[in-house]
């Protein structure tokens, strides 16, 4: 038995989680402090990829990190690095895909925090950073864990965009998800019934270990 | 020292009003800030806090808070504030609390035991009582050892009996600290007990300054008693009438004519006054 789609995945889902961590911290931040009308107008923008068909997505960024493109260009050309079907491309594509379910919790996180709460950290002469640090954060851990959970299942559960964006290169982008569908073209059905179960078995067990978090931390408040 | 003269525009519940306030507060002074919810009282203290913007000046101690040019960041502001909702770091310990502030154990230990807290410290906000978490509240804002501290009706989610003791508590660290200090209140027993200097917003404008002795006593001229409370009922009996009226906490019954009855309107503020006393007929 092969198990290298696994840790492609779980090694796309990781740095996926991560890299989009950073990013939307900030956003969600923003979007959770600010007033202003682009407000309506990034929430649209970054709830996209829930709506849309994964091969919509996929399709723009085909193009978007193809060579002909000024991005792909700009990546092959300066950085010496090729985007389209290889690993550094599905990281790309997954954080498109997944973006909305890292921002959307840690949004509503910060907006279940008390305003009054981070006002006093102001007054405490602490910056920004360090209230969502210290202050913010720390105060909304349901959120935090099912915003990073949610995105690292989703990652893992991703087809189409990858399929399109990675194709299914034998250790470089066939992930979980593309050699179960392959091995069902094939026939295969002993492979497809252990790859599914092990699928089914790992998410069910991260989900659940999630709930029974936050149901204790509720429990506490 | 402080000197303010600021206004601002606000959507206030009955339509737009303009907050306009100009007065100076000497150091080491205690102000109650009274008046009708929605008279602008929260966001004067908001803007003092620098957490809301508004025009004009703020000066403390000769240096400017705001004004044309700039607006020191409220991170830079040396004010303590003590919200309504007493808004405790939830995730830190009450000592933790007191600690993000200022990293100065010695202050913290001093203000839990000017205020019996020291045996709470290890414990978190969601397991203390309303005013236990208001204690570490006014605790949290000292600890910048700050030239104003602002409290927004500190008081006013606690029984009676529990006001009293923690009036009194504030009364020990102004004394102790010194701190100018502003505080909301409606509670004109809380007022006369605390502050040496009461503003009445109305609608964003003061329209009261002055000793608390002369602006909460209502009684004037011949009157020996005046209360006011709020009408609650009128009833008929035969040919007189009887009016219930709340005063604080207590329901009072007045004996009106019909012709009185008329004028008086359920649910509107009245004045209860004696002018003298009636006399007493006793048989010897």
């Amino acid at each position: 038995m092969n198990y290298e789609p696994f840790v492609i995945s779980f090694q796309l889902a990781t740095l996926t989680a991560l890299i989009l961590f950073c990013i939307a911290l900030p956003l969600a931040w923003y979007l959770s402090q600010t007033k202003s009308r682009t407000k309506s107008f990034l929430e649209a923008l970054t709830a996209l990829p829930i709506v849309l068909p994964p091969s919509v997505l996929g399709f723009y960024l085909l193009v978007a990190l193809s060579h002909n493109s000024p991005i792909g260009h700009f990546f092959e050309e300066t950085l010496g690095i090729q985007l389209l079907f290889s690993f550094t491309g599905l990281v790309v594509a997954s954080c498109f895909y997944s973006l909305p379910f890292m921002v959307q919790p840690l949004q509503s996180g910060f907006e279940s925090i008390n305003k009054n709460m981070l006002e006093a950290s102001y007054i405490a002469g602490k910056s920004k950073l360090q209230t969502i640090f210290f202050v913010a954060l720390p105060n909304m851990k349901p959120a935090l864990l099912s915003a990073i959970i949610i995105t690292f299942a989703h990652t893992v559960g991703e087809f189409g965009v990858v399929l399109m964006v990675g194709g299914s290169i034998p250790g470089e982008t066939k992930v979980a998800s593309v050699a179960i569908y392959e091995m069902v073209e094939n026939m295969d059905y002993t492979a497809a019934h252990i790859y599914s179960a092990i699928l089914v078995g790992l998410s069910f067990v991260v989900l659940l270990g999630t709930y029974i978090f936050n149901a204790k931390q509720s429990r506490r408040v | 020292m402080i000197a303010l003269n600021i206004h601002k525009r606000l959507h206030g519940a009955e339509g737009d009003m303009e907050l306009h306030v100009n007065l100076s507060i000497k150091e080491g002074d205690f102000v109650a800030l009274s008046g009708k919810s929605g008279s602008g009282k929260t966001t004067l203290l908001r803007i003092l806090a620098g957490l809301e913007e508004a025009q004009g000046e703020i000066k403390v101690d000769n240096k400017f808070w705001l004004n044309d040019t700039q607006s020191l960041p409220v991170q830079k502001r040396e004010i303590g504030f003590v919200f309504q909702d007493y808004a405790l770091f939830e995730n830190m310990t009450v000592e933790k609390n007191l600690l993000f502030v200022k990293n100065d154990k010695a202050l913290a230990q001093k203000l839990l035991q000017l205020t019996e807290l020291n045996s709470l410290k290890n414990r978190y906000p969601n397991s203390l009582s309303g005013g236990q978490k208001q204690r570490v509240s006014v605790c949290r804002a000292l600890m910048k050892k700050p030239k104003i501290l602002l409290l927004d009706e500190p008081l006013s989610a606690l029984d009676p009996a529990m006001r009293i003791k923690l009036q009194n508590e504030l009364l020990t660290l102004h004394k102790e600290f010194q701190t100018t200090t502003i505080m909301v209140s409606h509670d004109p027993s809380e007022i006369y007990r605390l502050a040496n200097r009461v503003i009445v917003l109305h609608n964003g404008q003061i329209i009261n300054d002055g000793l608390p002795q002369e602006i909460l006593l209502k009684t004037q001229g011949s009157q020996k008693f005046s209360f006011e409370g709020e009408l609650l009922d009128i009833k008929k009996v035969d040919t007189i009438s009887i009016a219930t009226v709340a005063i604080g906490q207590q329901l009072v019954n007045v004996v009106v004519s019909s012709k009185e009855a008329q004028n008086l309107e359920i649910g509107k503020y009245v004045r209860l006054s004696t002018k003298a006393f009636a006399p007493n007929i006793t048989q010897i």
